[in-house]
C-alpha cells in the first residue's frame, strides 16, 4: 500500500483531543438505523469539530450514506441522539436543520437543471434573505441578490457560466456549483457525500482547495472514496464497516490499523 | 423585462408571452362582436381553470385529479350564496373562491403527503368524497342541481343580464385571474415552486419546508378554479353535479397536456379546442369523447409538449423569442 502524504491534513494533526469537547459542534451517540431485519448503522459515535475536516470512509455498503441521511435527517434513525450546537436534533425534521446550519449535499449531483447558474445559488439566498414566500413581488425583488450571488459563483470560478443552465454544466462544475449553493447558506456544518466521485484530475484538485478553504471557519464531514484525498485534506478519519465503526483517529494511525487494512484499504486501495 | 440580462431563457418566454396576451386581449375584446358570447364566456371560465390547474401541475410538479372538486364547488357555494343569500354576484363568486380555498387546504394537507401517483390517487379519492356529499347534500339539490341563479347586478349597478356586460365582467375576471397567476409564478415564491419541482431533496437541503410551498401552491390553484367555478354559474345560472365529477377532473388535464404543461397560455389554447369542439359536436350524432379521446392520444404520441408547448420549441418559436432578445 502506498499513500503519498501530500501537504497538511493528517499528517499533521495530532487527532482528537478530548479536551477540546467546546469545539464540537455536531455529536451523535449510539447511533442506529435498522430497515425491517437489516441493520444498516449500528452504535455509531461521531464528534464533528469546528474548523476541522472529518472523513467518513468505508467499503461500500458499510453505512456512510445511511449516516448522512441520518444527521441530516432525512432518515429517522431507530436509536440514539443526534446534537447539533448543543441541541437535541434526534427528532427535528431535515428543513429545519439546514436552517440551523447543517447543510448536506448529495452523491449525485443536486443542483436544480432547468434554472440557471445564477438562479441556483439566489435560490440558496432566498430564505436567509426572507424573499422565498412573497408570491405578490416580482421577480425583479430577487436583484438584491445578484452582488452576494455573484461573489459566492466567483468564488468557486464559475462566472463565465453564470446565465448557463445547471444542466449544460460538465460533471465536476456541476459539483461547484452545488457548493457555491450550500456556502450560500453560511453553514455551520457541511456535509458532503462523496464530493468528488466522478471527477477529473484537475477538478478533483480545484474542489480539495476549495474544502480546505471553505473548512476555515466551519466543520466539513465528508464520505469519499479517494484515499489521496482524505490523506491530504481530512484531520479526522473514520473508518466505517458493516454499520459500525471500525477506528477512528488521524490518516496515519487509521492507515496503520491492521482491521481498517484487511477491511478496506487491503483490498480496494493498492 | 430589465431582468433579460441576467437570467437564461425565460424573459425571453415572457417576452413572446407579453405579445401573444396583448394579441390575445384585443382579440377576446372584438370577439363577442363577432362570435355567441355564451359561448365565449365558457371557453374563458375553462381557460382560467385549466391555468389555474396548471400553476399546480405545470409549476409545482403536483397532479391534481380532484380538481373539479374545487371548480364544482365553488360552483355551487356562489349558486347558494347568490341565490339563497341574496348576495351580489362579485360577492357571490368570492364566497365560491373562499369555499374551493378551504376544500383545497383539506385535500392538499392530505395530497401532498405522499408523492406521484399516491398524491394524484388521494386527490381522487377526495374528490369523489365530495362528489358524493353533493349528490347528498339538501342545498346542491342532487340530480337536479342549482338552477335559476339570477346574475344580478354587478355592485349593485351593472345589470348582468345584458350579454355584452356579462362578456366584458368575465373577461375582466378571466384577465385578473390570468395577472394573478402570471404573478405567482414570476416571484419569488414562484422561484422556490420551480425549485421544489426541478430536486425536491435539493430544495429540503437548503432549508426549505417543501410541505408549506407546496400546500401554499395547492391551495392558491384551488382558490383560483374557485374563481373560475364561480364565475361559471354566474353566467350560465346553474350548478351541477357534471362540474363536480371526476370526468371533469380528466377534462382538465386533457386541457392542460393539450395546451401545453407549464406554459403561461398553453392551457387557454386547450380550453379553447376542447371546449369549442364540444360545442360543435354536441348537435352531431358523433359522440364527443371518441374525438377528444383521439386528439389526446395524437397530443400524447406526436406532440407531447402541447400546442404553445410546441410552438415555443420549433423553429418560428425560437426566432421569434430571439428577435425578441435583441
Amino acid at each position: 500500500m502506498s499513500v503519498s502524504h501530500g501537504s497538511a491534513g493528517g499528517a499533521i494533526s495530532p487527532g482528537a483531543n478530548a479536551d477540546k469537547v467546546s469545539d464540537v459542534v455536531l455529536t451523535a451517540r449510539g447511533l442506529r438505523r435498522d430497515f425491517g431485519g437489516f441493520v444498516a448503522v449500528n452504535n455509531v459515535d461521531l464528534d464533528v469539530r469546528h474548523a476541522k475536516i472529518h472523513a467518513l470512509i468505508g467499503p461500500n455498503g458499510a453505512g456512510k450514506t445511511t449516516v448522512f441521511n441520518l444527521l441530516t435527517k432525512f432518515l429517522q434513525p431507530s436509536s440514539g441522539t443526534i446534537t447539533l450546537l448543543g441541541e437535541d436534533i434526534t427528532r427535528t425534521d431535515p428543513a429545519k436543520v439546514a436552517r440551523m446550519g447543517l447543510v448536506r449535499s448529495f452523491q449525485i449531483s443536486a443542483v436544480f437543471p432547468h434554472l440557471s447558474v445564477l438562479d441556483n445559488v439566489r435560490v440558496a439566498l432566498q430564505r436567509p434573505h426572507h424573499l422565498s414566500t412573497q408570491f405578490w413581488l416580482p421577480m425583479g425583488a430577487l436583484d438584491q441578490l445578484n452582488d452576494r450571488a455573484m461573489q459566492l459563483i466567483e468564488s468557486v470560478g464559475l462566472q463565465d457560466a453564470r446565465n448557463r443552465l445547471a444542466a449544460d454544466l460538465s460533471y465536476g462544475r456541476k459539483r461547484v456549483l452545488e457548493i457555491a449553493t450550500t456556502l450560500a447558506l453560511e453553514p455551520k456544518v457541511l456535509l458532503l457525500d462523496e464530493p468528488m466521485a466522478g471527477m477529473g484530475h484537475e477538478d478533483v484538485h480545484h474542489v480539495s482547495d476549495l474544502i480546505r478553504d471553505v473548512a476555515r471557519d466551519r466543520a466539513v464531514l465528508m464520505v469519499e472514496h479517494n484515499l489521496k484525498v482524505v490523506a491530504d485534506l481530512c484531520d479526522q478519519v473514520t473508518v466505517l464497516q458493516r454499520g459500525e465503526i471500525l477506528t477512528s483517529g488521524d490518516y496515519r494511525t487509521v492507515s496503520r490499523d491492521e482491521r481498517v487494512r484487511v477491511a478496506y484499504m487491503g483490498t480496494e486501495h493498492e | 423585462m430589465t431582468e433579460a440580462s441576467l437570467a437564461t431563457d425565460k424573459p425571453r418566454r415572457l417576452n413572446l408571452e407579453f405579445v401573444l396576451i396583448l394579441i390575445g386581449i384585443a382579440l377576446l375584446l372584438a370577439a363577442p362582436f363577432y362570435f355567441y358570447p355564451v359561448f365565449l364566456m365558457k371557453v374563458l371560465c375553462f381557460a382560467l381553470f385549466a391555468c389555474a390547474f396548471n400553476l399546480l401541475l405545470g409549476y409545482t410538479g403536483i397532479l391534481s385529479f380532484g380538481h373539479a372538486a374545487f371548480f364544482g364547488g365553488a360552483a355551487y357555494f356562489t349558486a347558494h350564496s347568490v341565490k339563497v343569500w341574496g348576495l351580489t354576484p362579485e360577492l357571490g363568486i368570492l364566497v365560491g373562491v373562499a369555499g374551493a380555498a378551504v376544500l383545497g387546504l383539506v385535500i392538499g394537507f392530505l395530497a401532498i403527503r405522499r408523492q406521484g401517483i399516491y398524491s394524484t390517487m388521494i386527490t381522487l379519492a377526495l374528490s369523489q368524497m365530495f362528489f358524493f356529499f353533493c349528490l347528498q347534500a339538501p342545498f346542491t339539490f342532487g340530480e337536479d342541481g342549482i338552477q335559476g341563479i339570477p346574475r344580478g347586478h354587478l355592485f349593485g349597478l351593472i345589470d348582468l343580464n345584458q350579454p355584452l356586460n356579462m362578456y366584458f365582467f368575465v373577461l375582466a375576471v378571466f384577465l385578473l385571474g390570468m395577472f394573478i397567476i402570471w404573478r405567482i409564478i414570476n416571484s419569488p415564491f414562484g422561484m422556490i415552486l420551480k425549485s421544489v419541482r426541478e430536486n425536491e431533496p435539493r430544495a429540503i437541503s437548503l432549508g426549505y419546508s417543501v410541505a408549506r410551498y407546496k400546500l401554499a401552491a395547492f391551495v392558491m390553484s384551488a382558490a383560483l378554479t374557485g374563481l373560475a367555478g364561480g364565475m361559471k354559474a354566474i353566467v350560465f345560472q346553474f350548478a351541477t353535479l357534471t362540474d363536480v365529477s371526476w370526468q371533469m377532473s380528466g377534462e382538465v388535464v386533457l386541457m392542460t397536456l393539450l395546451g401545453g404543461i407549464g406554459t403561461l397560455v398553453g392551457p387557454i389554447f386547450g380550453a379553447a379546442l376542447i371546449t369549442a369542439l364540444g360545442n360543435y359536436l354536441a348537435t352531431s350524432e358523433f359522440p364527443v369523447t371518441v374525438i377528444t379521446g383521439i386528439i389526446f392520444m395524437i397530443c400524447v404520441l406526436v406532440f407531447r409538449r402541447g400546442l404553445i408547448g410546441e410552438l415555443y420549441a420549433s423553429r418560428f418559436g425560437r426566432w421569434l423569442q430571439n428577435k425578441d432578445h435583441d
